[in-house]
């Protein structure tokens, strides 16, 4: 099938940047989305052009890498995948198909369809942990039964690929869903427990201080999220909020 | 080769040498730098058990964050010899196990070790908050892999690697938090820089600006991973490579045992010429699943054509081989068997895909069994087959899900109604530089961790060890092992980045790069490493052959020269250039592969992953030769791959005895 | 604390209880406008209890003033550092796959209720306090009714309330359930308690519709 393509080129993080038309003439539904991009790149490095650039790395949507805004949704148009599970077979001969990178003020541009998202380190280095030992003795991993339904729930949290879906999904590039699943993983958990109230209240100033928005209950994020992260996360990352601030 | 194994009996050797070791006070840690490059569960584990002990510790990844290193990708889990499930596991028996796993090409001491601390990485693991699945009774659950006769395998639903990384990033980044790691991201290790002999920093590029960096260092810790991204078609990320690995093995560390690769028998099948990685299922699929192929040539030709369906196939004209050929481990045999039982049937023109390289794995006889067991169990009399069937999905549905559910998304067909298709793909990495007891290459100063060194799987790795592997080396070995070498240098103060040996290096670097920029051919850095890649498989693959393997090393030899003449990189060196970065990739790939190619054609016999034609039974199973190969091949490197200079390790089995492998 | 108050969550509590203040006055205010239409007298007798008893008056009217103001000031605060957080737009922005127009526009259908509240002020609260304090006219307990419904003899007028009030069940819609959220509370009761906020957006403005359109239609004939 024929697609047209509009890319969003921009040399540096300082460029200026703009749309770009290609036009893509055999592409098989059977490709990935990024295998179509890989193809591109090779027509325009064939042409003596400069290829776009895009971050990707595992190709099979757990390393959270990707990060292309396709026809105006994060990951494309189909539910609970990442950009590199999409396949051509979700578009149409003749589609015209717009990729951009993910926007936020919190993301800058690095190059093309590149952005830095290390702001999200700094919101995980800033409590996303618990405190102990990795060099220590601990104690025998069944000393703590943790009740099935809540161990589930954090590993659900824990799911999050740190992709960054929610953020560009947001009207308001919201951190919110990611911060409450690394909050609630912790909170779920007696291990985590111990420095609760720490934890929430380091991760959220730091949430606010890296110039993400606020969470308006939109609930596009949950939508967007390719591990199908809850809002209850949210919530419970709320509750524990206030608790904490009640407390301290 | 002295690979420093203390002495004693096996069970204690790890606890006397750890008394025995040198130490580093907690003041002069403080004075003390490493360089930790790659930050998957081996290099991010070590960073930070190293900056809690007190050491400055750096990390270099080319990921924009440590956390999507590719031991993220890990589905199925994690051993440990903890016997939760009373089954008679031990310590002893998973060091047997993987030592048989790796058909005796492993070295015991270390083996041993890795298990000793297996059930301490779980303990470690789930006090971080790491989520692993449980019961109902709130403790922790294991299921079964591969190669092994009991249930000793931890695991966090499909995706056991993230979970175990999230906890070692976790744990970097209250170093980080702390000032005691400093974590470059978007950086790449170019070169080892060597003072005195020893390894005291590297040459790194920061690949958003294009910088070139020194960085210097008492200790530098390679945990870069596997090299299979040499296949070009495997199923590592993307931007896995040998870089740092092979440019330490040109400063002058030993390569160990390049040939031994792990190919994974449950991968989905390539669709087409554009496929730019391959996707693997967890072997925990086939706990239920069946593998077959149909027993009259004629079949297969009328699926492969689409005249025939699988699901109308009657039993009788099925060959589930797996089950046929070793009726004890039937379809949970180790992964090397397993492939290459698969390729038998698909070169003997049973493959039952468009390209005839595929077999079914099938779940019909789990789902109708699991069903007719909640049946039974829900209290439902007279269920009819339509209601086990479903009752049946559900189960699968919750123990395999999500990879039903990602196999759908690829190959656009129903895993529930027709039965999956599977071929191997290149997978891990047993090959990597050699390292001694301390995890110490022969470099000094220079360690090697997790996938990057060669040490504990021998010719086969078995499911479920790589991370277990990873975050041995980490969290609980690296870290003593470290001080002893370090413990003579706490009088030596900061390493300069001025001196000549950076001067020297970085020069040799930015030349690389200038050829790099301005060798203006015709062709792509891709077209490049496609060709390598069939190279590797067609004559380096799941089976080898003396002459292919010649003619392999030859062509390699030729593609290198080539593409240092017509690679064509676009842009520049300055900026973001995901080609230069590519390019430096397959560079090394390009040699690493002759090398691979003449450590297969040295080793004269078949052993786990390396399968050579010439040395099989009549049945076609492989034959070792513990007479003359009981060794490690670890290769000097002298200019060309080809005049690489093999010293062997001789592998000596005090506790263990040499048996052919047998899984029937 | 200030750090709290600066706080994107706590900012959110902020809307959501003065929103929840807010709702629940729209309750009181619904009940005591609908007797309007079942008994004028009750309807001048509640009305006159509150327009000079001492505690609605000095206690609660403030209270409730304040609550606008702030649910108000702090909504367009957080409009406007969510602007901040994306400078640069999208070229293509697929908003409505992943939310619904109401939760996404809570600013448009805010601000034109905003609008009519200016405009419900000025009829009402400015005429009463013109009437009490500046032409300190005498207390009269039957004047009420009267004069709520010849406010709706205009059709400008009436169509204007409908109008606002469509938009203040669009505003409710996703307000009112959304405030629990913001406050932390999502478990098994939530589906129930969505249907009831929702249940709530629709009936209350429509309460308040009926209201209007049944003075519109049924002027006092002198």
């Amino acid at each position: 099938m024929k697609i047209y393509l509009k890319v969003w080129r921009q040399k540096d993080a300082s460029a200026k940047g703009e749309l770009v038309d290609y036009t893509m003439e055999s592409v098989e539904g059977d490709m990935s989305f990024l295998e179509m991009l890989d193809i591109l790149n090779e027509d325009l490095i064939a042409k003596g052009e400069i290829p776009v650039e895009f971050d990707h790395d595992c190709r099979e949507g757990i390393c959270g890498t990707c990060s292309l805004q396709i026809n105006g949704r994060p990951h494309g148009p189909d539910r609970l995948i990442t950009a590199c599970q999409l396949h051509m077979r979700s578009f149409k001969d003749g589609d015209t198909i717009v990729i951009e990178p993910f926007r936020a003020k919190a993301f800058p541009v690095v190059k093309d369809l590149i952005v830095d998202r290390t702001s999200f380190e700094r919101i995980q280095q800033a409590g996303g942990f618990i405190s102990v030992n990795t060099s220590g003795q601990p104690v025998d991993a069944n000393a703590i039964p943790i009740e099935k339904e809540f161990a589930d729930k954090a590993f659900n949290a824990a799911t999050c690929i740190g992709c960054g879906a929610c953020v560009a999904a947001c009207k308001n590039a919201s951190a919110m869903l990611f911060t409450s699943a690394k909050v609630s993983q912790f909170a779920l958990l007696p291990q985590g427990k111990v420095e609760a109230v720490e934890r929430v209240q380091n991760m959220v100033r730091q949430m606010d201080l890296e110039g993400f928005g606020n969470c308006t209950n939109t609930g596009a994020c949950e939508i967007e999220c390719p591990k199908g992260i809850s809002l209850e996360n949210i919530a419970r990352m709320n509750r524990e909020y206030l608790s904490a601030s009640l407390k301290g | 080769m002295n690979s420093n194994i203390p002495s004693g009996p096996l069970a204690d050797k790890w606890t006397k040498h750890k008394n025995e070791i040198n130490l580093v006070n907690p003041a002069n840690k403080r004075n003390i730098d490493i360089i930790v490059v790659g930050t998957g569960l081996a290099g991010g584990s070590a960073a930070a058990t190293l900056a809690e002990l007190g050491y400055n510790v750096k990390t270099f990844c080319y990921q924009d964050s440590p956390r999507r290193a590719h031991s993220i990708a890990a589905q199925g889990g994690i051993n440990a010899a903890k016997n939760y499930q009373g089954d008679g596991d031990s310590n002893y028996r998973l060091f047997y196990d993987t030592v048989k796993g790796g058909d005796y090409r492993s070295r015991e001491a270390n083996v041993y070790r890795l298990a000793e601390v297996s059930s301490n990485i779980i303990d470690q693991c789930v006090s971080q908050g790491v989520p692993f699945a449980r019961e109902y009774g709130g403790l922790l659950d294991n299921r079964s892999f591969g190669g092994v006769l009991v249930s000793r395998t931890f695991y966090a639903k499909g995706q056991t690697g993230q979970q175990l990384l999230l906890g070692a990033y976790a744990a970097m980044n209250r170093q980080i938090h702390r000032g005691k790691i400093k974590s470059y991201t978007r950086h790449e290790m170019l070169d080892l820089v060597m003072v005195d002999g020893k390894a005291r920093g590297i040459i790194a590029r920061d690949l958003v600006s294009g910088k070139i960096e020194r960085h210097s260092a008492h200790a530098v810790v390679i945990a870069s991973g596997g090299y299979g991204n040499l296949f070009f078609l495997s199923t590592y990320c993307m931007g896995a490579n040998v870089m740092a690995a092979w440019r330490t093995h040109r400063r002058g560390a030993f390569f160990a045992n390049p040939c031994f690769t792990q190919i994974h028998p449950t991968c989905i099948p390539v669709s087409g010429e554009h496929q730019s990685k391959l996707t693997l299922m967890s072997e925990s699929l086939r706990n239920d699943g069946r593998i077959w192929v149909p027993k009259k040539i004629e079949d297969a030709v009328a699926i492969r054509e689409g005249k025939l369906k699988p699901t109308e196939l009657k039993e009788e004209d099925r060959d589930y081989y797996l089950e046929r050929r070793y009726p004890a481990f039937g379809n949970l045999v180790p992964r090397d068997v397993a492939s290459r039982a698969a390729k038998e049937r698909c070169d003997a023109g049973f493959g039952v895909n468009k390209t005839g390289e595929a077999v079914f794995l099938d779940f019909d006889a789990a789902i109708m069994r699991y069903g007719r067991e909640k049946a039974l169990t829900s209290g439902i009399k007279e269920a009819d087959n339509t209601l086990i069937r479903k009752l049946g999905e559900e189960v699968v549905e919750a123990k395999y899900g999500n990879l039903f559910q990602m196999y759908e998304k690829i190959v656009d067909e129903n895993p529930y109604k027709t039965p999956m298709m599977i071929y191997p793909a290149v997978h891990y990495t047993m090959g990597g530089l050699w390292v001694d007891y301390n995890l110490q290459t022969t470099i000094p100063g220079c360690y090697a961790a997790g996938e990057a060194n060669f040490s504990d799987h021998g010719a086969n790795r078995l499911g479920a060890s790589a991370l277990m592997q990873g975050l041995a080396d980490g969290y609980f070995v690296l870290p003593y092992t470290i001080g002893d070498y370090l413990a003579d240098d706490i009088r030596t103060g900061p390493i300069p980045t001025d001196s000549k040996e950076f001067d020297e290096v970085e020069k040799e670097v930015l030349e690389r790069i200038n050829k790099l920029m301005s060798a203006k051919g015709k062709h792509s850095v891709d077209y490049y490493h496609k060709k390598l890649g069939k190279i590797m498989w067609n004559k380096c693959g799941m089976s080898r052959n003396a002459k292919e393997l010649q003619e392999a090393m030859t062509e390699i030899s030729e593609l290198r020269k080539d593409f240092w003449e017509n690679v064509r990189v676009p842009g520049t060196a300055d900026t973001k250039n995901q080609e230069l970065e590519k390019a430096g990739k397959v560079a090394d790939f390009l040699e690493i592969g002759e090398l691979f190619a003449k450590d297969a054609l040295e080793r004269n016999e078949s052993c786990g992953g390396h399968f050579r034609e010439e040395y099989q039974t009549p049945e076609g199973e492989a034959l070792r030769d513990d007479e003359n190969y009981k060794f490690v091949s670890a290769w000097e490197y002298k200019g060309e791959p080809k005049d690489a200079v093999l010293h062997k390790e001789n592998l000596v089995y005090e506790n263990i005895e040499l048996k052919t492998r047998s899984y029937k | 604390m200030s750090t709290v108050i600066k706080s994107s969550i706590a900012r959110k509590v902020v809307m959501a209880l003065s929103g929840l203040f807010l709702v629940f006055f729209l309750a009181l205010h619904v009940t005591i406008n609908f007797t309007s239409v079942v008994s004028p007298d009750l309807f001048n007798t509640w009305s006159h209890f509150m327009g000079y008893n001492g505690l609605v008056q000095y206690i609660m009217q403030p209270i409730l003033i304040a609550g606008v103001i702030v649910h108000f000031v702090m909504g367009i605060v957080l409009e406007i550092q969510n602007n901040k957080a994306r400078t640069v737009k999208y070229v293509k922005y697929k908003g409505g796959d992943n939310a619904s127009w109401v939760s996404r526009n809570m600013i448009v259908t805010g601000l034109v209720v905003l609008a009519f509240l200016g405009l419900h002020f000025y009829d009402f609260w400015v005429h009463e306090m013109t009437y009490k304090y500046i032409e300190s006219s005498p207390e009269d307990p039957t004047r009420y009714y009267e004069e709520t419904v010849m406010k709706f003899a205009p059709m400008w007028r009436t169509l204007l309330y409908v109008v606002s009030f469509v938009l203040l069940s669009l505003h409710l819609w996703h307000g009112f359930a959304s405030s629990f959220q913001s406050m932390g509370f999502n478990n098994k009761y939530t589906p129930v308690l969505k249907k009831f906020t929702q249940a709530y957006a629709i009936v209350v403005p429509l309460v308040f519709i009926f209201i209007a359109v049944y003075h519109h239609f049924n002027p006092i004939s002198h």
